[in-house]
């Protein structure tokens, strides 16, 4: 099977603030209780965007004018806490494509990939910069190009870093191992037979 | 010969090759599941018509969702009834060994393994869950993973993976009484920060970790990734094979003494090579508890809670939304802070020797009016020893509710949960907002002992003055 090869990610940005966002934030256990990944979308960020009643909160999330983004920025840490894999798919089901942050929790960061969600690091005084620009105007077109490791927005460009292996997966449409992973099967083998344990 | 440590000893026994993208392929020789991490993993893997490859390295067990007042089925909440069927349904299939709740072997996942002598010293170790590190106690390499390579494990047994760097910690010294292994993790997650781990895996060590009891190295252990390392993991010795000594999945005869030889043989090397090492002083670290919404915001019980304008850059904003969080007073002490609940349970401090340091320390007192307590035995084997002791009754002539087995509290996603804004003393291992059921409950993370002082007391208070040796 063929992947796509992710070597640029275009739309909207949203910012969503904070360091340490973790994964129950992100999707909060409750919703977890599911057998498949359908529908997380919906109960991305929950807690935050509704008070208590249930009624939304005026959280960027809420706000028509990011109704379409379909990339997050925000702060450091990101993704921390558990490794639940709803963290991510309820990002992506949400129609979001790519992450921006200070830096990602590991297991978080895997699991992204794992799903073709780029996640780029970038430093803090650029970050407040894309903030600001993205807030001043929702419609901003943003355009995360993996070949480049660049960030576009308007006339400005950014840097960022992403682990190399990461990014050569994507863009080579390799980000999910599977494929790969099940042509060893005889390599496998042997490295099972060689364990002192089964 | 080359001097490694365990972290690269494993590794390179587990190694298949080099990916194209530069991963490794590495075997994983254990796997464990659970209900909420697995089954779309199964439901991607018959998409794609692939069986299970390794069965027989793959064990399950329900804890998350398993309500620990009522054990028959239907459980009252639907989707947690569907997704233990679920699971057990995609165990009978597969062939997967399911310690079901009726196997009298069910339990948190993290207690289950050990107990079962399922987690040796050498091994790979993954599961849906990123408190896997806790199997690291064993010198095994542990990890958590998510729902996808759950999906690479169950058809391939491998997954793709970078390796980690190794920091070592040492902590020397002797611990002030009433300092726990729960204090220890704390004040280590406190010193390296929240994500001063990512990208490593911690090798703990000193006379602390050499001293400690193996279910204390696995409370340290679990909460590695509290500090941003997936792993965490102490060397193999007499202890770990003494706690390992006839559990029924541990080699018996000749075979266990090939196996202590193995294992002796992976410890980390005299003289090996770290990506870092810290030093720290055990004689610093007092019983602690958090304050704010992730497990660094932490201080010893005899410290004030701490004042954001004496705080600077992100550690002062983080401050300022964690005692708005928490309705806490900056600059007030924490001791005398009111609680509503006190939870003794999870994977990080549900297990015997936790059960009992509390109950033998009670001695007649009661839970205040007005506080619920619950105390929740991480598996259903703890259940059994504490009962055989004699430990259920002390709890509940104290005023505890003893519960059956499972993760409960720790994560809310069965029927106890905190409401509106109530405060718990826990022990259990994450902090985060809205982590124990509430969108708006507070969770002060703590030793179990210091659990049972706030309970006690019906406000944080210091086990040492509650509970004079
Ligand atoms: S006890 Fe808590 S941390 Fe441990 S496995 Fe269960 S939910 Fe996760």
């Amino acid at each position: 099977m063929s992947l796509e090869k992710i070597t640029c990610i275009t739309g909207q940005a949203i910012h969503v603030p904070g360091d340490d966002i973790d994964t129950d934030r992100i999707i909060p256990a409750r919703f977890m209780k599911c057998v498949t990944f359908d529908g997380l979308g919906e109960y991305l960020f929950y807690d935050v965007r509704h008070d208590g009643e249930g009624n939304r909160t005026d959280h960027a999330l809420n706000d028509p004018q990011f109704s379409n983004a379909s990339i997050m920025l925000s702060g450091m840490n990101f993704g921390c806490g558990s490794s639940r894999e709803h963290a991510p798919q309820s990002l992506y089901r949400a129609g979001f494509r790519a992450i921006i942050a200070g830096n990602f929790a590991e297991i978080f960061f895997g699991n992204s990939i794992n799903l073709g969600m780029p996640c780029v690091t970038v430093n803090e005084p650029d970050r407040m910069k894309l903030a600001e620009m993205i807030e001043n105007d929702p419609q901003h077109e943003v355009k995360i190009d993996l070949i480049n490791n660049l960030i576009l927005i308007g006339d400005a460009s950014y840097a960022f870093e992403i682990r190399e292996g990461a990014r050569e997966s994507l863009i080579n449409g390799k980000w999910d191992p599977i494929d790969e992973l099940l042509g060893n099967g005889s390599k496998i083998e042997n490295v099972a037979s060689l364990l002192s344990y089964s | 010969m080359e001097k490694l440590n365990l972290f690269q000893k494993v590794w390179r026994n587990h190694t298949v090759g080099t990916l194209e993208n530069g991963q490794t392929q590495l075997f994983v020789g254990r796997h464990l599941i659970h209900e909420v991490t697995s089954p779309q993993a199964f439901g991607m893997l018959k998409e794609k018509g692939l069986p299970v490859r390794y069965p027989e390295r793959t064990f399950a067990t329900v804890d998350h969702i398993v309500p620990t007042d009522e054990i028959s089925e239907p459980y009252s909440d639907p989707l947690a009834d569907a997704m233990i069927k679920e699971l057990r349904r995609n165990c009978e299939e597969t062939g997967i060994t399911f310690f079901d709740v009726s196997s009298g072997m069910q339990g948190i996942v993290h207690v289950v393994g050990p107990e079962q002598g399922l987690t040796q010293p050498g091994m790979t170790i993954a599961c849906g869950d990123s408190h896997t590190s806790t199997h690291g106690a064993f010198g095994a390499i542990a990890f958590g993973v998510g729902t996808s390579q759950v999906r690479d494990l169950l058809a391939t047994q491998t997954l793709a993976l970078s390796p980690l760097k190794v920091r070592r910690i040492e902590v020397n010294g002797s611990l002030p009484p009433g300092v726990y292994a729960k204090d220890v993790i704390l004040h280590i997650i406190r010193k390296l920060g929240v994500n001063g781990g990512t990208g490593f895996a911690y090798e703990y060590a000193g006379e602390v970790f050499d001293n400690f009891s193996m279910e204390e190295r696995m409370t340290a252990c679990n909460m590695s990734i509290e500090g941003g390392a997936r792993v965490g993991y102490v060397n193999p010795d007499a202890k770990t094979f003494e706690y390992l000594h006839g559990r029924p999945y541990c080699p018996k005869g000749s075979d266990w003494d090939t196996a202590i030889n193995t294992w002796e043989s992976l410890a980390s090397d005299v003289g090996c090579d770290y990506d870092d090492v810290v030093f720290l002083n055990a004689s610093e670290i007092s019983p602690t508890v958090t304050w704010g919404i992730n497990p660094a915001q932490a201080i010893s019980v005899e410290e004030n809670i701490p004042d954001p304008s004496q705080l600077f850059g992100s550690e002062a904003s983080s401050a300022t939304e964690a005692l708005e969080y928490m309705k806490l007073q900056a600059g007030s002490p924490v001791k005398g802070t009111p609680i509503d609940v006190a939870f003794i349970g999870s994977c990080t401090n549900g297990r015997l020797s936790d059960l009992e340091e509390v109950a033998t320390r009670l001695n007649g007192r009661k839970v205040r009016e007005g506080v619920k307590a619950i105390v929740v035995p991480g598996s259903q084997i703890v259940s059994q020893l504490a009962e055989q002791k004699g430990l259920d009754s002390i709890f509940k002539s104290a005023g505890f509710e003893w519960r059956r087995a499972g993760c409960s509290m720790c994560l809310a996603m069965n029927p106890d949960k905190l409401l509106g804004d109530q405060l718990c003393a826990s022990s259990s291992n994450r902090n985060f907002k809205g982590r124990q059921g509430s969108p708006t409950g507070r969770t002060m993370l703590m030793s179990p002992l210091m659990v049972a002082a706030a309970a006690i007391s019906g406000e944080i208070a210091d086990s040492r003055e509650i509970f004079p040796s």
